[in-house]
């Protein structure tokens, strides 16, 4: 994985498969501090304790047809060596946090990379999902609430493909989003 | 911040989405691309986003969603194709190939061969 964004989608997936209804997605940049926060919490079916615990650990997976999972432990060495760590909270049937750091300005710590392409993705494929994003850097917020946006829009759907259009370019108003596209 | 992103905008998008919502109700098309850790590192991200814009650009009505992965991880990104009860996957589907696809497969019929990897076809 080349950028953050990337391991958000990839975690994210992990949610829906948890049988999530509601996924919050923060990303914290808070430059005076030197400090990267990326924190996923879904309402999913979450993981007992034992599970949990293990959860980064690349030889367990919940999948009976293969025995690697490989998600969790790529975000976690990802955040690890940047100074960093990853951590896995859950409770069985109330949902799961996933929550990891990185120090900003450390020379491994790949970028955040095209939140933009993830959150339409997700959105796009996730049509019963109400997803949050809030993305602060150091005192500014751009929050995206699929909630608000479902309450406007009716009986129109999320993944039509001219709110799809006007979706994508929301997020580019993401005030981050030029210094992304810049790189 | 410009015209297009605004909430009024949303409203006046949402009134002209409203009339192809019948059409789009009775699409059969299913579009499916493989989102595992496998499909993301592969590119699938990219993938996904050229389908959803190859699809608006030719105003074809199709439901696309995502999978997580099916053990053809060496073949991602994987992207399915439903229609009339065939399905058709596709490997190896990197963004320069959608056009191809979506034209050739949605708009001509034609199934691409050479980057089929699997096809389930109950009439035969």
């Amino acid at each position: 994985m080349r950028e953050i964004a990337l391991h958000i989608l990839d975690i994210v997936q992990n949610s829906i498969r948890a049988g999530a209804s509601r996924v919050e997605i923060t990303v914290e940049e808070d430059t005076p501090a030197d400090r990267l926060r990326i924190l996923v919490c879904d309402n999913g079916k979450g993981m007992a304790p034992e599970m949990a615990s293990r959860a980064v650990d690349p030889f367990v997976t919940t999948q009976p047809c293969r025995r690697v999972g490989l998600g969790l432990p790529l975000f976690a060495a990802a955040a690890e060596r940047c100074g960093g760590w990853l951590k896995v909270e859950s409770k069985l049937g109330q949902g799961t946090k996933v929550e990891a750091i990185f120090q900003y300005s450390h020379i491994d710590r790949m970028p955040l990379g095209d939140m933009r392409s993830t959150m339409l993705g997700l959105i796009a494929a996730n049509e019963g999902l109400d997803i949050v994003y809030r993305h602060k850097v150091d005192g500014e917020v751009f929050t995206l609430d699929t909630r608000e946006l479902r309450a406007e829009l009716g009986e129109v759907p999320l993944s039509d493909p001219l709110v799809l259009r006007w979706l994508d370019e929301y997020l580019a108003t993401d005030p981050r989003e030029k210094l992304v596209t810049a790189f | 911040m410009p015209k297009v992103t605004s909430l009024e905008e949303l409203r006046k998008i949402k009134e002209e989405a409203q009339k192809n919502l019948r059409v789009r109700e009775q699409t059969g098309t299913r579009i499916i691309v493989g989102m595992g850790t496998c499909g993301i590192a592969a590119g699938a991200r990219e993938t996904m986003r050229a389908i959803l814009s190859e699809l608006e650009r030719n105003a074809i009505q199709a439901n696309v969603s995502t999978v997580g992965c099916i053990g053809m991880c060496a073949l991602e990104p994987l992207v399915d194709i439903e229609q009339g009860g065939q399905r058709v996957t596709y490997g190896r589907v990197h963004p320069d190939m959608v056009p191809t696809l979506i034209s050739e497969h949605l708009l001509k019929g034609q199934v691409v061969k050479e980057w089929v990897v699997g096809k389930v076809n109950p009439d035969r």
